[in-house]
């Protein structure tokens, strides 16, 4: 039941790792995540290297988001100019990404870096969605649903380069969604995640995008970073396990689509109440291990890598 | 490849005959197999040792992987968190070492004998390459990289046994486990008497990737721009069809 795995060079039992990639398709299929900030870290658990971890994270990612883009394709929750512009911003990040990667490994700290990104972004997006979510599931037992305003104006909506994004009714600047996927498509880099978790509140609360777009729109992004990181990891590191790759997706694609449908029955904030456990979780998780005492303080590695 | 016995007897005969025509030599020893494959399903491989020696001996034989260099990092706390502080580079680290022998090994040799012929862990040399970057804590770094391939099993804990079958044949097991690198590794026999080694006989054993893990593992060395794209070509092949097939449920 073992397989070997040639680029991560390890003997891994393949019915883990369809487990293991069924969960989090699961969990992600129910939240609408790629489901990367969970991928990562439980490879890295399960004894493959922290650099290949994320290399093959990003192939796992491309394939999510294909078959997640083509089901709010076809419900055209997709506004692909929005999508053109984050995934512009995104290439230029995720090439500057891995570049940061490369120097990373070189000096040993790609490892530490991997994980506070972790923590911290985990730490933060989930703290906010819990007090948001939570906000809201009282607000709709006191005082039913809030009115909002269709715009809020401030600063951002002064920068120049303004652009008209049809689809998702909005009159702003090109920079914004630019910078937006600058600094996602650098998160992919280095964390091997598609960035969903921070990309869809960004979308929200900085773009002011209508929750209805933002999920198929995110995932029409994370494609093309995704494909970008893929083959800029394979190129400089060599750190896609395409084996592993296969055996992740085979699992993660059944198992979102039992997520989706399980996810239907519930309702908005308590979805997002769960994910913000969930993600607050998997980063105390981490930040424990950052402050816990190794086993062994000394550790192995090839020399020129991390 | 595991069930190696019959190979095993018919070379054990064509060895007793050979012992007969040539005595002459003191030691005469082979493996089981001189090519390790990892395939697919590599899960670890037994090779088998065996050979004759020309009357009562000791013997030691010592399987050493193909040297990588490999910086050993040490952890410090920085603000409360554990971080990567002070590096060595050990330029010749072996990826594997195995040993077994006919009687334990402090009856076999004297430690300036082990230090001389490399034999056991602890005997090994590793050094920094370069003579300025020796500090005074290569020993912590050392035996860091020791307990390190140990518990990845790639460095022998206990030395393992070679059986006498009467009192000139001898065969030894070691196992490679699945972490093993690629290369060539160099199994030593050694023939001691009384306290000396007498003589070592060097075989090489080639361990590498066979069929579709070495095809992956070389596009993606060699031609990585290719494999790059081939593995966004399967990812979206593998996302398209599940969306598809899955549309229909």
């Amino acid at each position: 039941m073992h397989v070997y795995l040639p680029i991560a060079e390890l003997s891994v039992n393949w019915f883990t790792l369809l487990v293991v990639g069924s969960g989090v398709g699961f969990l992600s299929g129910l939240f609408g995540v790629g489901g990367g900030f969970l991928m990562t870290p439980l490879l890295i658990f399960l004894g493959v290297p922290a650099p290949v971890a994320v290399g093959t994270g990003a192939a796992q990612i491309l394939a999510s988001s294909v078959s997640g883009v083509l089901a709010h394709w076809r419900r055209q929750n997709v506004d692909v100019q929005m999508g053109l512009a984050l995934a512009a911003g995104g290439f230029v990040g995720s090439a500057l990404g891995i570049w940061i990667f490369t120097l990373l490994r070189q000096a040993g700290q790609v490892d530490l870096v991997i994980r506070l990104c972790f923590v911290i972004f985990l730490g933060s997006v989930g703290g906010l969605m819990l007090v948001e979510s939570v906000r809201t599931w009282f607000r709709r037992a006191t005082t039913g649903v809030r009115k909002r305003k269709l715009h809020e104006h401030y600063w951002l909506h002064g920068l120049p380069f303004k652009l008209r994004f049809r689809r998702s009714k909005l009159y702003i600047s090109a920079l914004l969604p630019l910078t937006v996927g600058f600094a996602i498509g650098i998160l992919t880099a280095i964390m091997g995640v598609g960035g969903g978790f921070i990309l869809v509140p960004a979308m929200i609360y900085i773009l002011g995008m209508p929750t209805q777009m933002v999920v198929g729109t995110s995932l029409f992004q994370t494609l093309f970073v995704a494909a970008n990181v893929t083959i800029l990891q394979s190129v400089t590191n060599q750190t896609v396990d395409v084996m592993l790759a296969l055996l992740l997706i085979v699992g993660g694609v059944v198992g979102a689509q039992f997520g989706t449908r399980f996810g239907a029955r519930l309702r908005g904030e308590q979805l997002r109440i769960l994910l913000a456990l969930l993600v607050l979780g998997v980063g105390l998780k981490l930040a424990f291990d950052l402050f816990t005492t190794p086993d062994d303080f000394y550790s192995l590695a090839p020399e020129g890598q991390g | 490849m595991r069930s190696s016995s019959p190979i095993f007897l018919s070379v054990i005969a064509i060895l007793l005959v050979q012992g007969m025509a040539a005595r002459a030599q003191p030691l005469v020893a082979d493996l089981s197999q001189h090519l390790v494959a990892i395939t697919a399903g590599f899960t670890g491989a037994d090779i088998v040792m065996f050979g004759a020696t020309d009357g009562p001996g000791d013997v030691v034989v010592v399987v050493t992987g193909p040297p990588k260099p490999t910086i050993v990092r040490r952890k410090g706390r920085l603000a409360g968190i554990w971080v990567n502080r002070e590096a060595m580079l050990f330029a010749d680290a072996p990826t594997f070492y195995g040993i077994a022998t006919s009687k334990p090994i402090d009856e076999v040799l004297a430690a300036n004998q082990l230090d001389r012929h490399q034999i056991g862990v602890d005997h090994i040399r590793l050094l920094p390459p370069n003579p300025e970057a020796r500090r005074d804590d290569i020993p912590e770094f050392r035996q860091a990289l020791v307990r390190a391939r140990q518990r990845d099993g790639l460095f022998a804990t206990e030395p393992g046994k070679v059986t006498f079958l009467g009192e000139r044949l001898f065969r030894a097991r070691m196992a490679l486990p699945a972490k093993v690198a690629t290369g060539t590794y160099r199994v030593q026999v050694f023939l001691v008497r009384e306290g000396q080694v007498v003589t070592v006989q060097t075989t090489p054993l080639l361990v590498s990737k066979i069929g579709f893990s070495a095809d992956v593992f070389d596009l993606a060395h060699q031609d990585s721009a290719l494999y790059g794209l081939a593995a966004i070509l399967i990812a979206t092949a593998a996302g398209w069809t599940a969306a598809v097939a899955f549309r229909r449920i």
